[in-house]
């Protein structure tokens, strides 16, 4: 008798132990720099299709890329989606139009820092606590800092899963396309070195692997 | 092997020895082997024999039970018939019966109408004409006494008599007016006196033919009291019927209880939340799903207490009183849940509407979301299903009642079914042992034929030696 309450004890507590978290937190960075600023209306679309996949509970959030992206200014939007259904709603459509209000607005930049955008993204997702973490990067991933800023940091990226979207080729690029292939090579080793998980994916017309 | 070859300088001849020192082996040990085989098989057959008779006694004991079961459950089904039969025969009884003397003076009323109608209806003769013996009193004065004016005298009396008889004749058919009149009204106390005849002739054959049922059923309620095999091969059957149509419904039921549940358990997400899970379940679904669990409860016991099902003695055992408060209690709480599912719906499709629109803002089709006309159909629809579900899985407390009555025979006769077949199943076993024993001797005896047809040679010798010396 002893044995069995024990065993529904057990039972109750594991019922009411509290469930991992299986929500998703998704962080976009937009590219604004120089000519790239024209791809924007791409990255419009890509964040709509992102908003229809995610769900209650998600966190999303959208940031600029320009000449310094470590700083919460550069987040565009963001949002994590409440737990009812109608109120989930409301929050794509603000979303959404906060979105348009950027690409409407978006400003070339100068430079590219890649790397402090995804320093940004890293942070804030790690603050959120979901259960899966991407990272999704709107770039050509040309990166182009400027003088002193540093950005030879370690990442941990343990858990994130990172994706360059639309990684279009550069007049250069052209000319030499060791120089693009090089380029790609070395965010997948900076990604893959620091425990994180790297995929290219440069048809939009496919993006129903993308979460 | 090579050093069993090896025993001597050709294998063969090892080979040779070996089989004979083998043979003589099996040879010399041949009855303690065979008794051996025999003894162990025929334990093996007694160990399974009792095995098959302990089964095939368990399975009477529950064949026995099941049947006592099934005569009880028909005991009681025959008695809730017959005591249904008599309630009736006395709402007959009752209703006619207490307005019998009312019929009986509205018959008397009727009739007593009729005869006095009749008696005043009675044709009554014209008077004598009078006419006759005054023309002829005249007549006679003429002839006698040789008068004039006889004729002015005959004018006046003919005038007279002409006036009578008009008179006489207005009076007669006024008479005869009077009781065609009389006869007419007549009439509707005949249809009157008609109609209650036929009403009670009906109410009788009514009575009549509810007592050829109650004796058809207590016919078969003495049957079963007299525990006979045809009664209880009647109730098997019946309860296998009942079972599979049971069974059925309640899948049908079923099936109409997860429509319910798909209607409310999205709704329910804006209640409790779309992602929070208890037990490894989404609490909205675990809570639509409470909502229904509810609502068949409430209508299990509205059924009990309405005295429709029996599954809760002590609901119907409740007085009188509390019973039609518990009827009106939880009719009241299946009212509000059936009230509350029809917002439910209502709230699904809101949702459902909602979130068509967000898809079609996320892809760009404005216009898509603005295409809503016909929409109130679907939603007035789903109201109406979420209202009146609720109300329909009441009426599962019926099939349910009887689903769980015949599953005990039913569960009953499919133990009997294992039990027998597990009884068969060792009996073979055992007579397979104990000839496997005899066929296993004759296997061992195999490799000894040659000694066994030596020994049965010298037996047989011996045998004519004997016979030959007895002659």
């Amino acid at each position: 008798m002893k044995s069995l309450a024990l065993v529904l004890f057990g039972v109750l507590l594991a019922s009411c132990s509290p469930p991992q978290s299986t929500n998703t937190g998704v962080y976009m960075l937009v590219d604004t720099s120089g000519t790239y600023r024209d791809e924007i209306q791409k990255a419009q679309q890509i964040i709509r299709y992102t908003l229809s996949r995610l769900d209650a509970t998600d966190t999303f959030a959208v940031a600029r890329v320009d000449t310094g992206s470590f700083s919460e200014k550069d987040i565009v939007a963001k949002m994590t989606f409440d737990d009812r259904p109608s109120t989930v709603n409301r929050q794509k459509r603000l979303f959404a139009e906060q979105v348009e209000t950027f690409v409407n607005e978006a400003q070339s930049s100068a430079y590219t820092d890649i790397t402090g955008g995804l320093l940004q993204a890293v942070e804030y997702l790690n603050e959120k606590h979901p259960g899966e973490k991407t990272v999704l990067i709107f770039s050509d991933l040309k990166e182009d800092l400027q003088d002193g800023y540093i950005r030879d940091i370690d990442f941990d990226l343990d858990g994130f899963d990172i994706i360059a979207l639309n990684v279009t080729k550069l007049r250069s690029d052209n000319v030499d396309p060791r120089e693009y292939l090089t380029r790609l090579e070395q965010w997948q080793t900076k990604v893959e070195k620091s425990g994180g998980k790297w995929r290219v994916i440069n048809d939009l017309d496919g993006l129903e692997g993308l979460l | 092997m090579n050093f069993l070859l090896g025993i001597t300088p050709s294998p063969v001849l090892s080979a040779l020895l070996w089989i004979v020192l083998v043979v003589t082996a099996l040879y010399f040990a041949r009855p303690t082997v065979h008794q051996f085989i025999l003894a162990a098989g025929e334990a093996l057959h007694k160990m399974f024999r009792t095995g098959s008779l302990s089964v095939a006694h368990a399975e009477r004991a529950l064949a026995e039970r099941n049947r006592q079961v099934l005569l009880a459950a028909g005991r009681e089904a025959k008695e809730r018939i017959v005591e249904r039969e008599f309630d009736r025969i006395n709402e007959t009884v009752r209703k006619d019966l207490s307005s019998f003397s009312a019929l009986h003076r509205s018959l008397s009323e009727s009739i007593n109408r009729i005869e006095k109608d009749h008696s005043q209806a009675v044709e009554v003769p014209p008077d004598p004409p009078g006419w006759v013996k005054a023309v002829s009193a005249v007549a006679e004065l003429d002839s006698k006494d040789n008068r004039l004016g006889v004729g002015s005298v005959l004018a006046d009396i003919h005038k007279s008599l002409i006036k009578a008889h008009k008179e006489a004749m207005a009076a007669y058919h006024e008479a005869s007016g009077k009781r065609h009149a009389l006869l007419r009204k007549m009439r509707p106390d005949w249809r009157q006196i008609q109609q209650t005849l036929g009403k009670v002739g009906k109410n009788v054959d009514s009575l009549l033919g509810r007592s050829v049922t109650i004796d058809r059923h207590m016919q078969e309620y003495e049957d079963i009291v007299k525990d006979e095999d045809r009664a209880v091969s009647i109730l098997s059957s019946s309860s296998l019927v009942y079972f599979f149509v049971s069974a059925l419904v309640m899948a049908v039921a079923i099936g109409g209880a997860t429509i319910n549940f798909s209607l409310i358990a999205r709704p329910m997400a804006e209640m409790v939340g779309g992602t929070s899970l208890a037990g490894g379940f989404r609490t909205a679904d675990i809570a639509a799903l409470v909502i229904i669990m509810v609502e068949i409860s409430m209508g299990l016991f509205l059924m009990e207490s309405l005295r429709i099902t029996r599954l809760f003695p002590v609901i119907g055992a409740l007085p009188d009183k509390m019973r039609v408060r518990m009827i009106w209690i939880t009719f009241t709480i299946l009212f509000l849940l059936a009230s509350v599912e029809a917002g439910l719906a209502f709230m699904r499709e809101v949702l459902l509407q909602d979130e068509l629109a967000t898809s079609a803002l996320l892809r760009g089709d404005i216009d898509i979301a603005a295409n809503g006309e016909y929409m109130w159909i679907t939603t007035a629809a789903q109201m109406g299903m979420g209202f009146i579900l609720p109300f329909a899985l009441t009426f599962v407390a019926i099939p349910l009642e009887t689903f769980v009555h015949s599953l005990r025979t039913v569960v009953g006769l499919l133990a009997i079914g294992v039990l027998r077949s597990v009884s068969l199943l060792l009996r073979l076993l055992g007579k397979g042992f104990r000839n496997l024993g005899k066929l296993l001797t004759h296997i061992y005896d195999l490799p000894l034929f040659i000694p066994l047809w030596w020994a049965a040679r010298d037996h047989n010798n011996e045998n004519s030696d004997l016979t030959e010396a007895r002659l």
